[in-house]
């Protein structure tokens, strides 16, 4: 930890604002470059705070890096941790208003929603498999509150994860109907494919992702609560946005899930 | 092209398969070559491996990606001739340094017929009701062109780069599976190289075997109960070489691995 309390404030203050300004920061790092992780942490739960105390209903949380070629490029062992708000919500099939972000992008993932307290260190895949009451298809909305995607991993986490919304829905099934690994995807923007992918991108197994949250939400004293929704990275590359995009996803054996941004 | 450049073409490819050298792309070598010609070429060089005892047991579909059609400035896929001599079960060794020149493996999923199929006018439907089983299967494409330099036609000439083929471990009716979004897994020496899923062979694999029945019949040509038909890759091309050891596996399919010596 390199920050003191009142720094730690300020620039969560800075990100919310840009948030809710839709006016892009350069990325905090240029400003304190010997930030760390601790930092990084300290600042994304100083927003969680500020959004709580406005009012704002904690609606899950997620991962993000889970990719293993992904986490070797940019030189780390463990993806990043983040949390969804209620207002990120939108419905499957639905609208969403795109002027609402910045730059947003999409990823397709698989959502857990656990019926039992999950918490580390030493969390692993078993106990998550153990504590899933069942996992949903899912579309993760990010939008970086950095201007022109440049920022590096201790800013992202900062700016928690990039979070902006989520959608959620398709078929919702126990995860011993299913094997994750090898569920695969299609992603459709206005009825193109654009991506193809299976599970396993997403550590080997997306139960790994759940496993690594809590093990680091342990270091910060914290536990995932039983009834938690967990986003757990996204299976695909990042697929940018542009108003008027319809995104449709076709998961097997779980249904799709589709967004219109309008 | 006459009939004698023809004769020779698809002997220069079947000499450069059994002696493991390649051959100057014919698209250089001929640049009037149109895909007829180069079908018939490979005709030619099916009849030479036919001539040495080998038999015919299906056909590979390829250029079904769009990745590969992007790199060969092509819109259709093409197909080539599997033979007996072709065919590895999962687990199996496959002797590259003794039998295959720069070989480079694809995933993808293996159709076996119980009914003919016959185009014009194969539709997704029939695709399903003619098809016993599929498998997941890898298949091991090579090319007797100098350093994979091809065009769409020297590809067609060379029996659409094929090589060999490993068949995996189950056979599951084609009903039992959704077969566009099932997913792929493939790994090398461990390490999980790549992801997709079914959607990466024109929308579905059944797509691709319609096409080919449709491509055929316009030829004349029937898709015969119990012959084995490889859809495309689903996922890119990975260059092997002796001591590589690859897996895959397809959600709701199967698995296969082989080892390449």
């Amino acid at each position: 930890m390199t920050l003191d309390q009142a720094t730690i404030a300020a620039l969560a203050a800075r990100l919310e604002e840009a948030e809710h300004k839709r006016a892009p920061l350069t990325k905090i790092t240029d400003e304190y470059p010997h930030l760390d992780w601790d930092d990084a942490y300290a600042i994304q739960e100083a927003i969680r705070a500020s959004k709580i105390k406005a009012g704002v209903r904690i609606a899950g949380l997620k991962c993000g890096l889970t990719s293993q070629a992904k986490m070797k490029q940019m030189n780390v062992t463990e993806p990043v941790f983040g949390f969804l708000c209620d207002y990120g919500a939108y419905p499957d099939g639905g609208e969403v208003p795109f002027d609402k972000f910045i730059a947003p992008r999409i990823e397709a993932e698989v959502a857990f929603v656990t019926h039992t307290e999950l918490s580390g260190p030493g969390c692993h895949i078993a106990q998550v498999l153990a504590a899933t009451e069942f996992v949903m298809p899912a579309v993760e909305i990010l939008d970086s509150r950095y201007r022109d995607f440049k920022f590096d991993l201790i800013s992202v986490v900062a700016d928690n994860t990039s979070a902006a919304g989520f959608v959620t829905g398709g078929r919702a099934r126990c995860i011993e109907e299913l094997d994750l690994p090898t569920l695969g995807l299609v992603v459709e923007k206005n009825g193109r494919i654009v991506e193809l992918a299976a599970a396993a991108a997403v550590l080997g197994h997306p139960a790994t992702s759940v496993a690594m949250l809590a093990n680091n939400l342990a270091r910060r004293g914290q536990v995932i609560p039983a009834g938690s929704f967990i986003m757990t990275g996204g299976i695909t590359a990042a697929i940018g946005i542009e108003r008027g995009d319809a995104i449709s996803v076709r998961f097997q054996d779980l249904g799709s899930v589709s967004l219109r941004f309008v | 092209m006459d009939q004698k450049q023809i004769t020779a073409f698809g002997d220069a490819l079947f000499d450069a398969m059994t002696t493991r050298s390649t051959i100057a792309p014919l698209t250089t070598q001929a640049p009037d070559i149109s895909i007829d010609d180069a079908y018939l070429i490979s005709r030619r060089f099916l009849e030479r491996r036919l001539a040495t005892g080998e038999r015919v047991v299906g056909t590979k579909i390829g250029v079904t990606s769009k990745a590969v059609m992007t790199m060969l400035n092509v819109h259709q896929p093409d197909f080539g001739y599997l033979t007996d001599r072709m065919m590895f079960a999962t687990g199996a060794e496959v002797p590259a340094s003794q039998t295959l020149i720069a070989p480079r493996a694809e995933g993808e999923i293996a159709f076996i017929l119980k009914k003919d199929l016959c185009g014009p006018g194969v539709t997704n439907a029939d695709v399903i009701r003619a098809t016993d089983f599929v498998m997941p299967c890898f298949e091991i494409v090579d090319s007797r062109i100098t350093d994979w330099k091809i065009k769409i036609q020297d590809t067609v000439a060379d029996n659409a780069s094929c090589g060999v083929v490993v068949l995996g471990d189950k056979a599951v009716k084609p009903t039992a599976v959704d077969l566009s979004t099932c997913g792929i897994v493939v790994s090398l020496n461990g390490e999980i190289i790549s992801t997709g899923a079914g959607a990466a062979a024109l929308g579905s694999p059944v797509n691709c075997i319609a096409w080919l029945a449709n491509t055929l019949g316009a030829r004349g040509v029937t898709l015969k109960a119990g012959e084995v038909i490889l859809s495309g890759s689903l996922v890119p091309l990975q260059p092997v070489k002796p001591g590589d050891n690859m897996h895959m596996t397809i959600g709701g399919v199967g698995q296969c691995s082989v080892r390449f010596t």
